[in-house]
């Protein structure tokens, strides 16, 4: 009996020690991000390779609640390694109190200077410190629409603002839909009217103009903010320029809004997103070709004179623990080799200036990519870039409001009282 | 049988000092934090309790949470009586205890994403997909979108889920009571001649009078602390925000620590009194 049990406990000492070794080997870094399924499956391909050459093991959790998750886990004590941040906003908050690693300590800053344009780096910094790095990018100022249907129906690209109207006046007259919009998304819903009044201000003022209105040096209650709205509502708050009207704009998932576009008839003709609702609309209509069956158009101009410019978000990864396995990933996730499985998966774009043309997995990729490339104004997502209870609460909720029929000056009031709150430190 | 002074103290030590740490402490920080700014740094005075009674949204919230405590409660308790009552003249009492009840066993989160579907909203012409929409069409009624329409539809509608879930749970508390209710008492009734409704209003209900009135507070509390429909269905727009969510919102979106101390402080002082009156009845029913 005594012997069993001697036995029995050197056979489970022996495998704790073995166990305890194997966990010693393995070497991990944790990342917080917000993807999930096919950007989860994406991402975890382009780290492949880095596993594979490292040995180190990389832990990814994604939740579309990241603000409060990683705020928590700061708050505690217990951040990830890296994060994957949707914006500057949260990297500029968490810099300001000292979480993140400065990257120019380890990482090559005379490469990084050559790789990105001098936006990408500036936007990753903050008190002349880099933060952050981007991975890909998504160009906002397009318009979808279906060249086939266009076709069928006789309708022209339009290319400036005036003829956008008379084509969506024609459309009406013709007894359809022009648009078909949707703002709901969850505990986010309202966000994809910012981006329409951010198109819009780029297009209707001074880039000047629109940097002072993310940074709250002019009000929202000023002329240049009240007519992007006002032009916003000359689409959005038409009942009869979009499809079921306002009640279905509010109602409607904004990654469900497009399939409108490709019902027979067609229910709707134009949808102004993203170029990350191309997996969208594939995933809901798996037998649509892109370039042929759909496609779009940039954003067109407004007032001649500021031209076409590119609205954009990006994806960027600062480090909150400065350990050799997270320096390792950050550098590798900062070479065009990683980033090219990425874009390829994925359909984004690239702010890496050595990531080839090639990666892309279609013509609509790379002509996005080239719209991007060549556009003479780049403006960043504002409400992104500006504190969390405005560009990310009263901004989404007076989007609501708006469309849903409230009075402009209520609406700017509100957000301008918010705003007010919010950018003084 | 000689017992030292300190004997007491020390059997209570252990629940003493776990209530101080988890609950006393937690408490008065809190309290504490709701005079300090966003970060907790500086000394605001009263003004987030100024934001939290003057804020156009806090006071949507604060109606809210009103509207909430006056259906939700009283239509979960009366219908669960209702239903404990006729149910157990019923041959299928069980079956239709078991189908009411439930609701019960889904989370919040998971009856909300049910319901959300219920009040889908399609356009017009194209093929309604939620239930009550579809309905609609059935009776050739022009489709409603049930959670945009303000100030009442959409909260009533919000109101509607939960009542979904909580009814069984009354009925089944109100159930066990009304069978433990003494025969004798109804039977002598009916032998006096008195009908089934004077009977109802008379003798059943007096006599569940301590058990509803517990299931009433303990409702309002829950209810005064309702999030999870609000944040899946609606995240509080369209005017259908309440307490809890916009404490959340202050708290993980917007970082203002101050502010959403001071909501939670607003709503314990909104909880407190309902906590004493139960308080209250249990020592007077201890006595007697």
């Amino acid at each position: 009996m005594g012997k069993k049990i001697l036995v029995f406990s050197l056979t489970m000492l022996l495998i704790g020690v073995v166990a305890a070794g194997a966990f010693a080997e393995q070497k991990t870094v944790s990342i917080l991000g917000v993807w999930g399924g096919g950007e989860r499956d994406a991402f975890m391909k382009a780290l492949e390779p880095f596993e594979a050459a490292t040995g180190i093991r990389v832990e990814f959790t994604g939740t579309r609640d990241l603000p409060a998750v990683l705020t928590t886990r700061v708050a505690a004590g217990n951040p990830p390694d890296i994060s994957a941040l949707p914006n500057p906003g949260q990297m500029e908050e968490f810099a300001k109190i000292g979480e993140l690693v400065d990257l120019s300590t380890f990482m090559d800053m005379s490469k990084l200077q050559s790789d990105y344009a001098k936006t990408w780096l500036d936007l990753g910094s903050c008190k002349g410190k880099l933060y952050a790095i981007f991975i890909s990018a998504d160009l906002k100022s397009l318009i979808w629409y279906s060249p086939k249907a266009f076709a069928d129906a006789g309708y022209t690209v339009p290319e400036t603002w005036d003829e956008l109207i008379v084509l969506s006046d024609k459309i009406v007259a013709d007894g359809k839909a022009p648009w078909c919009i949707g703002f709901e998304s969850g505990a986010a819903s309202g966000w994809p009217g910012t981006d329409w009044i951010e198109d819009i201000m780029l297009r209707t003022t001074e880039s000047a103009v629109y940097d002072k209105w993310v940074n709250h040096e002019i009000s929202w209650t000023s002329p240049p903010v009240r007519r992007a709205f006002e032009l916003f509502g000359q689409i959005a708050r038409n009942e009869n320029y979009v499809y079921g009207g306002t009640a279905a704009e509010l109602t409607a998932n904004f990654g469900d809004a497009p399939d409108a576009l490709f019902t027979s008839p067609p229910s709707a003709y134009m949808h102004r997103q993203a170029t990350f609702i191309k997996s969208f609309i594939l995933k809901h209509n798996p037998n649509l070709v892109p370039g042929i069956d759909f496609s779009f158009f940039p954003f067109p101009p407004i007032d001649p004179q500021y031209g076409t410019p590119a609205l954009g978000a990006a994806d960027m990864f600062v480090m909150f623990n400065d350990t050799s396995e997270a320096e390792a990933l950050m550098r590798y996730l900062a070479t065009p080799g990683a980033q090219e499985i990425w874009v390829a998966e994925i359909g984004k774009l690239s702010a890496n200036r050595r990531v080839s043309q090639g990666a892309y997995p279609d013509e609509l990729t790379r002509k996005a990519a080239q719209i991007l490339a060549n556009a003479k104004t780049f403006r960043f997502d504002g409400s992104d870039l500006m504190p969390a209870s405005v560009g990310s609460g009263s901004f989404w909720t007076g989007i609501l409001d708006y469309v849903g029929g409230e009075n402009l000056d209520i609406v700017l009031k509100k957000i301008e009282d918010s705003a007010v709150e919010a950018y003084a430190k | 049988m000689h017992t030292k002074r300190s004997t007491p103290w020390l059997y209570l030590g252990p629940a003493l000092a776990a209530l101080t740490f988890f609950l006393i402490y937690p408490s008065i920080n809190t309290i504490y934090l709701s005079f300090l700014d966003r970060s907790s740094e500086r000394f605001v005075g009263a003004s987030n309790y100024v934001y939290v009674f003057a804020n156009r949204t806090m006071l949507t919230a604060l109606r809210n949470n009103t509207l909430w405590v006056l259906i939700f409660t009283p239509l979960t308790v009366f219908l669960g009586l209702i239903l404990a009552v006729i149910l157990d003249r019923v041959e299928y009492e069980t079956t239709i205890k078991f189908i009411i009840f439930m609701p019960m066993a889904i989370s919040f989160v998971g009856a909300s994403v049910i319901w959300k579907f219920v009040y889908a909203y399609r356009p017009p012409l194209a093929p309604q997909i939620g239930f009550l929409n579809a309905f609609c069409g059935i009776l050739r009624l022009s489709p409603v979108p049930w959670l945009i329409r303000k100030p009442w539809i959409n909260n009533f509608c919000l109101i509607a889920v939960g009542v979904w879930v909580w009814t069984g749970f009354c009925m089944v508390i109100l159930s066990a009571t009304y069978k433990g209710l003494p025969r004798q008492l109804l039977e002598a009734a009916r032998i006096d001649g008195a009908n089934e409704w004077k009977i109802f209003w008379k003798i059943i209900f007096p006599l569940m009078m301590p058990t509803i009135t517990v299931l009433i507070t303990t409702q309002v509390i829950g209810v005064l602390k309702v999030f999870d429909i609000v944040y899946v269905m609606t995240n509080g727009n369209f005017g259908t925000e309440v307490i809890a969510n916009r404490m959340y919102k202050e708290m993980f979106n917007f970082r203002n620590f101050g502010r959403a101390s001071t909501i939670a402080v607003v709503l314990l002082l909104l909880i407190l009194p309902m906590m004493l009156v139960n308080l209250w009845r249990f020592r007077r029913e201890g006595v007697r």
